[in-house]
């Protein structure tokens, strides 16, 4: 064997679950390597540079924000697991959001960091409801959504039986599922009571410097601790044998091998990587129902349906300056329901959420040196994955311009109709297409398969699943996940 | 190694992994749980630090042993000496 390329645990992608497992295991003195197939880490939230301009994709806001102090939450179990000083992240606080309903927004709930907030505004503007809505909120409380055994349950469900109006219940879920649910229609309740803490609970905050702040910070504690981190060098294969993984083969051509190997690429996508790859028949029913006590058999597991487009337009002012200056992020819907599903078209204009970088607050006298203004909506991989190169730029500019009339219903006129325009610097799109290039993530996922592995097995007895499918959510939930799997399946086993 | 010695090693374990906990006044017969936020993701850490900082185990069947800083001493200490520490 060569010691050169054998490594305790060998993890599939440098994304911020890969990225905190390698941290956990390299500080436990594992020999560990992070295999990346793109040159940035990040993974689904990462950044990137264009004409000099750097953009944060993915992550609009780090959820499950507390302030110091506040002990035994997510942030917290994180901070302490990778020994990470809460001041490194540098987290500023949102200013506030807003769940906007209705062809204008008419229905409102506003909510911040302080959840008596977006209580005062369900209590005012939902009388009636507000009993059922505290006592959806003691069951969130009170659930144990770290559990990896705990079974399977309708969200929609749970929620109906303490919310009895559908407008009500639909502007809970809307944020709930945007920023996680890779299910339409309806999550499981632990999916749902993770998204609820993360958002409602807790609440949302970004480094000035966005999002690359907290990857340095994670890949600053990795190398402190010796981890290993091979970039533009993905793994094309597992190869197995007896049930075992006993090499990984490279993109660049050669082989590695691994006691043990993380994946953090996503449940049908790691399936794909095996050779042999046995397909065993499994029915989806089941998994859901043992909530994948049992080895996850990939080749049951369904691709996501879940996909998004996103814009980003560069101001050369200050959104505030457009009327725009006091929500950091709106999620908005224009229909009777809200319809979290695959969309039809190639994009779905009746709900999205915009987010407004520069609505944090940074301190005094801090702020970004351009505006920011991001809109997030439902897509159709189909509809984008193969359209040919000119018609796929032109039908990203015509919705570029559909989607800013949408989003823009929701947020107050600008003094001129066309200040907006005049104040647009650069744009850029990403469509379904650009995710699946960029991630990996098979049908552009961004929240991977419906049907998550909690304990993160695999048809192999020494690979394991982090991140997405494995189903923590969010940016805070991706690194617990790393976190979680690196201690159950290798740690905790000396 | 004295008893005292070894509840100071495991405070300085606690004072790594949970940075934001006052150890000021921690009873040493008190279960750890009962006065600090810890849970058992924090109580696996302790347990790896002792192996990754002084080559001590302690197997999943002995961790109640870590419950308080007293029991912890009497369940480390002859561990420490065993090693010639």
């Amino acid at each position: 064997m060569n010691s050169a390329s054998h490594y305790d645990v060998a993890i599939i992608g440098a994304g911020m679950s890969g990225l905190a497992a390698g941290i956990r295991l390299a500080h436990f003195g594992k020999r560990v390597c992070i295999f990346e197939r793109h040159n940035a880490p990040g993974g689904l939230n990462s950044f990137y540079s264009l004409a000099g301009r750097r953009y944060d994709v993915g992550l609009h806001a780090m959820t499950n924000f507390v302030r110091p102090g506040v002990k035994g939450t997510p942030l917290g179990k994180l901070l302490r697991q990778l020994r990470i000083d809460r001041d490194e992240f540098a987290l500023c606080e949102q200013k506030q959001s807003r769940i906007a309903f209705g062809p204008h927004g008419e229905a409102a709930l506003r909510f911040t960091n302080d959840f008596a907030v977006l209580e005062s505004e369900v209590a005012h503007k939902f009388p009636a409801q507000i009993d059922g809505f505290r006592r959806l909120v003691a069951t969130v409380r009170t659930y144990d959504d770290v559990s990896l055994d705990a079974p399977a349950a309708s969200a929609r469900a749970v929620v109906r039986q303490h919310v009895t109006d559908p407008l009500l219940e639909d502007m809970i879920f809307c944020p709930v599922m945007y920023y996680g649910s890779a299910t339409e229609h309806d999550m499981e309740f632990g999916q749902f009571v993770i998204m609820f803490k993360a958002l409602y609970l807790e609440g949302f905050a970004r480094p000035f410097d966005g999002v690359r702040v907290i990857i340095r910070v994670l890949l600053e504690k990795f190398r402190a601790a010796g981890g290993e981190r091979r970039m533009k060098c993905g793994v094309r294969s597992i190869r197995a044998r007896d049930d075992r993984a006993t090499a990984l083969s490279l993109d660049d051509g050669s082989e590695i091998t691994a006691e043990h190997v993380i994946s953090s690429i996503g449940a049908p996508e790691t399936d794909r990587l095996m050779e042999p790859n046995v397909q065993q028949p499994t029915s989806h029913a089941q998994l859901s129902e043992q909530n994948s006590a049992l080895r996850t058999p990939h080749a049951a597991i369904p691709i996501g349906a879940l996909t998004f487009v996103e814009t980003i337009t560069v101001l050369d002012c200050q959104p505030a300056a457009l009327g725009w200056g006091s929500d950091t992020i709106i999620f908005f819907n224009d229909s009777p329901r809200f319809h979290y599903t695959r969309s039809e078209d190639q994009v779905d204009l009746r709900s999205g959420v915009i987010c407004i970088p520069n609505n944090f607050n940074y301190g005094p006298g801090r702020v970004l040196p351009e505006g920011i203004f991001r809109c997030t909506c439902l897509a159709s991989y189909g509809r984008w994955a193969h359209l040919p190169a000119d018609t796929y730029r032109t039908d990203k500019q015509r919705w570029y311009a559909a989607i800013q009339r949408s989003a823009q219903r929701f947020l107050p006129l600008p003094s001129a109709p066309d200040a907006f325009a005049r104040a647009t610097l650069t744009t850029d799109m990403f469509t379904p297409r650009t995710i699946a290039k960029f991630t990996g993530h098979l049908g552009g996922a961004i929240y991977g398969s419906p049907v998550k592995n909690r304990q993160g097995r695999t048809t192999l007895a020494n690979v394991y699943l982090c991140g997405t499918d494995q189903g923590f959510l969010g940016i805070v939930g991706a690194m617990l996940s790393g976190i979680s799997m690196a201690n159950y399946h290798i740690l905790q086993k000396g | 190694m004295t008893k005292d010695e070894c509840k100071q090693i495991v405070l300085d374990i606690i004072a790594d992994i949970a940075p934001d906990e006052d150890l000021s006044h921690v009873k040493p017969g008190v279960r750890l749980r009962d006065q600090l936020q810890l849970d058992s993701m924090d109580f696996l850490d302790i347990v790896m630090e002792l192996r990754k900082r002084h080559g001590i185990e302690v197997p999943e069947a002995d961790y109640q042993q870590l419950a308080s800083l007293d029991s912890s001493a009497e369940y480390l200490t002859p561990k420490f000496i065993a090693l010639g520490k």
